[in-house]
C-alpha cells in the first residue's frame, strides 16, 4: 500500500500545499492578515490560461507565464488599492476588506465570464507519463515536484541573501523595528504580496490543471488548504508553512490510501481530526515562529 | 541640532507629553531622566516618528520632522535603540546588522563598518552567525547600540540601555556610551540610574509626569537637589 507511487503522489500533493501556504503565510508574518483573497489568485490565473487560449494562438509556457504575471499584479493591486487605506486601523478592518475582495473578485469572473467551468489548456506533457523500472510516473507530478523545489531554494537565497529578504524577514519578527531600521514598510508589503501572487500562480497552473478547467469558486480548498498546512506548521513561521503543507499532503494521501471506499468521502472530516489533534498536542503549530505577534500599525 | 517645543503626545485620551521643550546640540551627551511613566520613552518615539503628536515642534538641522515617517527619519541621521532592544531574535547577528545598515547608500563601506563595530563590541564578531534570540541581555544590548550604529547616526537615542543587565555590565555600557560621546556622537540617553547618568551627561532634562521639571548641566542638577525630590519624595 505504500508503495512508491503512493510516496510520490503524497509528495507532489505536499509540495502545492507547501507553496500555497507559504504564499499565505508570507503575507500573515508581517501584516497578521489571513487574506481571503488570495484562493482568487488562483482562479485569476485559471482564467487567464482560458481568455488567453480562446483569443490567442500562443505556447502554453508563454500562456503559464502570463498567467502567473497576472496573479502577482493582482496580488499587488489588491495590496495597493484595498489593504493599504485599511492597514492601520483594525485586524477586523483588514479581515473583512479580504472577505470582500474575494467576493468581490468571484463575483466579477460570475458575471463576466461564466458560473460553468471554462476549459484550460494543458501542456501535452501534462497528460504523459514516464517509465522507471515499471512505474510510471505523471510527468504532471515531476513537474510540480521540481517546480516547487526550484521556488522554495529561490525563494530561501532570496530571504537569506538580499538586502530585501533579510528585511522581509525582519519585518515579521518586528515590523516597528524593521521600519526604524528605515525599511519603508510600503516596500515590505508590497514584496510580500507579490510573492504571494508568484506562488498562488505557480500553484494555479498545476491546481486548474487537475480538471483542465476553471470556475469562479476554484480558489475556495486551496485557500483552505493553505490555512489549514500553516496551522499544522506554524502561523509564523515560513519554515512551518512548508512543513506543515508536506504534512498536509502526506496525510492527505494517506487518508486517501487507508480509508475504506465508503469513508472516503469523508476524508476531509478526517483530516480535520487529525489536524485537531496536533493542535491539541501543539496549539502553536509543529514550528515555532519568532514573530512578537504585534500587529502593523 | 535636535530641538523640540511644546511637545504634546496622547495615547488616546490621555495626554503622555503635556508641552515638552529640550534641545540638543551637535556633539552634546544629553540625559533625560525620570520614574516610570514620565514619558521618557514616548518622548523617543516621538522624536523617532513611531507616535504622531497632538501638537508641538519638531525640528533636526532646520527641518521639520512632524508628520514625517519612521523610515524617513532615519534616513536624516536619528536612530533609536529602543527600551527592550528589540533585536531581531529570528536573525543572525550578521543579519539584524546588515539591517542596521539599510539606509547606508554607500554599501561598500559595509566591510569597514562592521570592522569599527567589532573594535567596540568584540563579542558581536564571535556571535557572527548565532541567531539574534540566542544571545545574553547583555549581548543582545550591544548588538542594538551595533546595530544603530551601523547606519552612522547624527543623533543617537538610548532608552534605558542599562535596563536589566547585571551591574558589570551596566559598566561596560555606561564606559562605551561614554566612549561613544568623545569620539563626537550625539547622544539622547535615557537613563534609571541616575548617578552614573548624572557623570557622564554634559545636560540633564528632568521629566515628570510629561513635564520638564528642570533642565541644565550635571552640576546644577546635583545643586538644586531636584533630583531626589522627585526620587526620593515618592512623586508619581
Ligand atoms: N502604548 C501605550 N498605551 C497607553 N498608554 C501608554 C502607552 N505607553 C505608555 N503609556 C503611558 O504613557 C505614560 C508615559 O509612558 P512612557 O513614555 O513609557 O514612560 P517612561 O518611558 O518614562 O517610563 C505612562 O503613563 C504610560 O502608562
Ligand atoms: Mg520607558
Amino acid at each position: 500500500m505504500l508503495s512508491v507511487e503512493f510516496l510520490l503522489n503524497a509528495i507532489t500533493l505536499g509540495s502545492l500545499c507547501a507553496l500555497l501556504a507559504l504564499g499565505l503565510v508570507i503575507v500573515y508574518g508581517i501584516l497578521k492578515l489571513v487574506n481571503f483573497a488570495y484562493g482568487e489568485l488562483i482562479m485569476i490565473t485559471g482564467y487567464t490560461l482560458y481568455l488567453l487560449n480562446a483569443s490567442f494562438q500562443l505556447p502554453w509556457l508563454v500562456m503559464a507565464l502570463i498567467g502567473v504575471l497576472i496573479a502577482m499584479f493582482t496580488s499587488y493591486s489588491t495590496e495597493l488599492v484595498a489593504f493599504r487605506p485599511v492597514r492601520t486601523k483594525s485586524l477586523s478592518a483588514m479581515l473583512i476588506t479580504s472577505f470582500a475582495v474575494s467576493t468581490l473578485l468571484q463575483n466579477a469572473a460570475l458575471l463576466l465570464i461564466s458560473p460553468r467551468a471554462r476549459a484550460v489548456p494543458l501542456p501535452k506533457l501534462f497528460s504523459a507519463s514516464l517509465t522507471v523500472m515499471g512505474i510510471a510516473i505523471p510527468w504532471r507530478n515531476i513537474l510540480t515536484v521540481v517546480t516547487s523545489l526550484v521556488l522554495l531554494i529561490g525563494l530561501t537565497l532570496l530571504l537569506k541573501k538580499t538586502i530585501l529578504g533579510i528585511a522581509l524577514r525582519a519585518a515579521a519578527d518586528n515590523f516597528r523595528m524593521t521600519r526604524l531600521m528605515g525599511v519603508p514598510a510600503d516596500l515590505v508589503i508590497s514584496t510580500a504580496f507579490v510573492i504571494s501572487g508568484l506562488m498562488a500562480g505557480i500553484v494555479g497552473l498545476f491546481w486548474v490543471g487537475r480538471t483542465a478547467s476553471v470556475t469562479p469558486t476554484i480558489g475556495g480548498a486551496p485557500l483552505l488548504i493553505a490555512f489549514v498546512a500553516t496551522v499544522i506548521g506554524g502561523m509564523n513561521s515560513l519554515l512551518g508553512a512548508v512543513v506543515g503543507g508536506y504534512i498536509y499532503g502526506l496525510i492527505f494521501s494517506f487518508l486517501g490510501v487507508m480509508l475504506p471506499q465508503t469513508l472516503l468521502d469523508y476524508r476531509e472530516a478526517f483530516m480535520f481530526l487529525i489536524v485537531i489533534l496536533i493542535l491539541l498536542i501543539r496549539p502553536e503549530g509543529l514550528i515555532r515562529g519568532a514573530g512578537t505577534g504585534e500587529r502593523v500599525g | 541640532m535636535l530641538t523640540v517645543e511644546n511637545l504634546q503626545v496622547a495615547y488616546g485620551a490621555i495626554l503622555a507629553l503635556k508641552g515638552v521643550s529640550l534641545e540638543v546640540k551637535e556633539g552634546e551627551l544629553v540625559a533625560l531622566i525620570g520614574v516610570n511613566g514620565a514619558g521618557k520613552s514616548t518622548l523617543l518615539l516621538t522624536i523617532a516618528g513611531v507616535l504622531r503628536p497632538v501638537s508641538g515642534k519638531i525640528t533636526f538641522g532646520g527641518d521639520s520632522l512632524v508628520g514625517k515617517s519612521p523610515e524617513e527619519i532615519v534616513r536624516r541621521g536619528i536612530s533609536l535603540v529602543p527600551e527592550g532592544r528589540e533585536i531581531f531574535s529570528s536573525l543572525t547577528v550578521e543579519e539584524n546588522l546588515r539591517m542596521g545598515a539599510f539606509v547606508r547608500k554607500n554599501q561598500a563601506e559595509y566591510q569597514q563598518d562592521l570592522e569599527k563595530v567589532f573594535a567596540l563590541f568584540p563579542i558581536l564578531k564571535q556571535r557572527l552567525h548565532q541567531l539574534g534570540g540566542t544571545l545574553s541581555g547583555g549581548e543582545q544590548q550591544q548588538l542594538a547600540i551595533a546595530r544603530a550604529l551601523m547606519s552612522h547616526p547624527a543623533l543617537l537615542m538610548l532608552d534605558e540601555p542599562s535596563l536589566g543587565l547585571a551591574p558589570a555590565l551596566v559598566d561596560q555600557i555606561f564606559d562605551l556610551i561614554t566612549r561613544l560621546h568623545q569620539q563626537g556622537t550625539t547622544i539622547l540617553l535615557v537613563e534609571q540610574n541616575v548617578d552614573r547618568t548624572l557623570q557622564i551627561a554634559d545636560r540633564v532634562y528632568l521629566l515628570q509626569t510629561g513635564k520638564v521639571k528642570f533642565g541644565g548641566t550635571a552640576a546644577e542638577v546635583r545643586h538644586q537637589g531636584e533630583v531626589e525630590k522627585v526620587y526620593l519624595g515618592g512623586v508619581e
